[in-house]
């Protein structure tokens, strides 16, 4: 998700930056130690990170008449939690904000926060909150990946109702979010359907060290 | 090798999973024919003018790459992505091809 470079007044983006950054660094700080405690487990954070390459390269069209860019923070989410999802994020940001002119350095700490922190955090509760109940993985899967995603714009509209609450708060969000929230359902569904797929294949290749990462196996 | 092999979804989940994302992002052209389709973050830009339409951005991107070089480096980020995916895939589909035989 992207606010685009200058639209946030400057203290929102101080303000954004300040929640975003104890993140990423704490982001940083657990990736450090996963890659000197569990050297092993190094290709399941790139591949994490991969996924958010490639699916927030992409513009899909959706049944708004728009076109929005996917997360990818769904596997990110599931496996690590919102500290690496925070980091990997902010480096696909920061990528886009220098090189594409999409996003920007002065609304980097908001759409580190909203893609990389509250989606993220939202999936991770979801996911970790339902391993006690009697719901099968494939379903726990696909919602939290399909939050990690569409709960992004819904904070990407708070944020902007924020800056600019003009008469009302409430309309204002409503306003962002018709255009945010409506045209994003779709991508977030499919995001949901690829990361289930992408995990029936993970539960199978790495049991062990999915186990090792969750606390928890994925049998049928 | 080691534990029991957990079997994978049924193949009509898989070819139903392809359906369903082919279907999302094809309907849209068919519900909206003459749809531009432009992007949800010019979207919010422009309703920021609605919102308050004295804002001016105080700040601007430092570069703007040119059309073509924008979607080569779109590509590029898509293409370290995959690579890195699909050396995984492959590494792992390899590795239990080969303790099989």
């Amino acid at each position: 998700m992207h606010i685009m470079e200058g639209f946030l007044p400057l203290e929102w983006c101080i303000f954004w930056y300040l929640l975003s950054a104890p993140f990423v660094l704490w982001g940083i700080m657990q990736t450090g130690k996963l890659f000197a405690l569990k050297p092993q487990q190094k290709i399941l954070l790139a591949v994490s990170g991969a996924f958010i390459f490639v699916l927030s390269s992409l513009k899909l069209p959706s049944i708004t008449g728009s076109s929005s860019h996917p997360t990818g923070t769904g596997l990110a989410s599931i496996l690590y939690g919102p500290g690496i999802s925070a980091f990997l994020a902010a480096i696909v940001l920061v990528f886009q904000a220098l090189l594409l002119a999409h996003g920007g350095i002065t609304t980097l700490g908001a759409d580190i926060f909203s893609m990389g922190i509250m989606g993220p955090l939202v999936a991770w509760l979801v996911f970790k909150g339902s391993a006690k109940l009697n719901i099968g993985w494939k379903v726990r899967i696909f919602a939290a990946a399909l939050l990690s995603d569409w709960i992004t714009y819904l904070v990407t509209s708070l944020q902007l109702a924020l800056a600019y609450p003009g008469a009302s708060l409430v309309q204002s969000y409503m306003t962002f979010a018709s255009v945010f929230a409506l045209t994003q359902i779709p991508l977030a569904i499919a995001e949901g359907i690829l990361f289930l797929v992408f995990f029936d294949f993970l539960r199978r290749a790495k049991p062990k060290m999915l186990a090792e990462l969750c606390g928890e196996e994925f049998a049928k | 090798m080691e534990q029991q092999k957990q079997q994978p979804l049924p193949i009509h989940l898989y070819l139903l999973a392809l359906l369903a994302i082919v279907a999302l992002f094809a309907l849209p052209f068919l519900l909206n024919p003459d749809a531009q389709f432009g992007g949800a973050d010019n979207a919010g830009r422009d309703l920021i003018a609605q919102q308050d339409p004295n804002y001016t951005p105080w700040y601007s991107s430092w570069w703007q790459p040119p059309p073509e070089t924008e979607s080569m480096l779109f590509a590029l980020q898509a293409a370290i992505g995959a690579i890195i995916i699909g050396y995984f895939i492959g590494y792992e589909r390899g590795k239990a091809a080969g303790a099989a035989n």
